[in-house]
């Protein structure tokens, strides 16, 4: 086995089982950390996958900033009887089973019997040369100006929005 | 580049269908919201793949914007649970139906 695989296997490992274990806590801080956990492995395969600007990215953008916001909401709403949210209809979790089993079915076939075209032998050069953020940088500001340009307005937006939305009381 | 692409790709499956039980199943707003992130991230991990074994940049920009709305997503739907939370004084979902015919 390689250092590759063993790597993969263990990102992996503790990718799957903190998203299983986040869905299932009662406790929504206890939650908002397996996500955590579950992005900074996250992080990790990125960094396999060469792609280093995008796992720096990861662990700042979302593992930073974005679970942060999160975790600063659980603690602000005081998470009252906690457990009447969880008693959920019967009917309705074993509905919610099956589609997500059918949909896994579904993905799965189409992994393995689509064929995805990886081309046998990937190029680990260009693989490596395509995560840097020189390559990065050159795109996003020559062909997907616009685009960037348009996430900044985005994020402006949803700046003032957020804050027109949590300042007061409707009313 | 000695692992299968398949392996990464039912990983990335198996986050976003945890996120779908998770989205059907919880009734606290903001373990559905995180929930949400989750299966974003999954797709994120596809476009990543591809990109690494194409050796093409293009996902990767791609996931860049991904995160850039994920995070404007974020903060519009907390004020908006913040909100809820003000008139309602719940996260429950199943008692937010004031848009519920």
């Amino acid at each position: 086995m390689s250092l590759d695989l063993v790597l993969f296997v263990i990102f992996a490992l503790i990718a799957a089982v903190s998203a299983v274990l986040m869905i299932t806590r009662v406790n929504p801080v206890i939650s908002a950390l397996f996500l955590i956990l579950n992005f900074a492995s996250l992080a990790g395969l990125y960094l396999l996958l060469n792609a280093q600007f995008i796992a720096v990215a990861q662990v700042i953008v979302y593992a930073g900033a974005i679970m942060v916001l999160f975790l600063f909401v659980i603690m602000l709403l005081k998470p009252e009887h906690e457990k009447k949210l969880l008693a959920v209809n019967k009917n309705i979790k074993i509905f919610a089973y099956i589609v997500a089993a059918l949909v896994f079915l579904q993905l799965v076939y189409m992994i393995f019997l689509g064929k995805p075209n990886t081309g046998e032998n990937a190029q680990v050069a260009a693989s490596i040369n395509a995560g840097t953020i020189e390559a990065i940088g050159y795109k996003l500001y020559s062909n997907y100006v616009l685009p960037f340009e348009a996430a900044g307005y985005l994020l402006l937006a949803a700046t003032i929005g957020a804050l027109v939305l949590a300042k007061k009381k409707f009313e | 580049m000695t692992i299968p692409i398949e392996y990464y790709l039912i990983l990335s499956a198996f986050m976003f269908v945890v996120g779908i039980a998770g989205v059907l199943t919880r009734r606290n707003a903001i373990i559905v919201f995180m929930s949400v992130e989750l299966m974003l991230n999954s797709a994120n991990l596809t476009f990543i793949t591809f990109s690494s074994y194409l050796g093409d940049t293009v996902g990767q920009l791609f996931v860049f914007f991904v995160m850039t709305v994920a995070a404007a997503e974020a903060a519009v739907g907390l004020a908006i649970i913040i909100a809820l939370f003000r008139n309602k004084l719940t996260v429950n979902i199943d008692e937010i139906n004031i848009l519920k015919w």
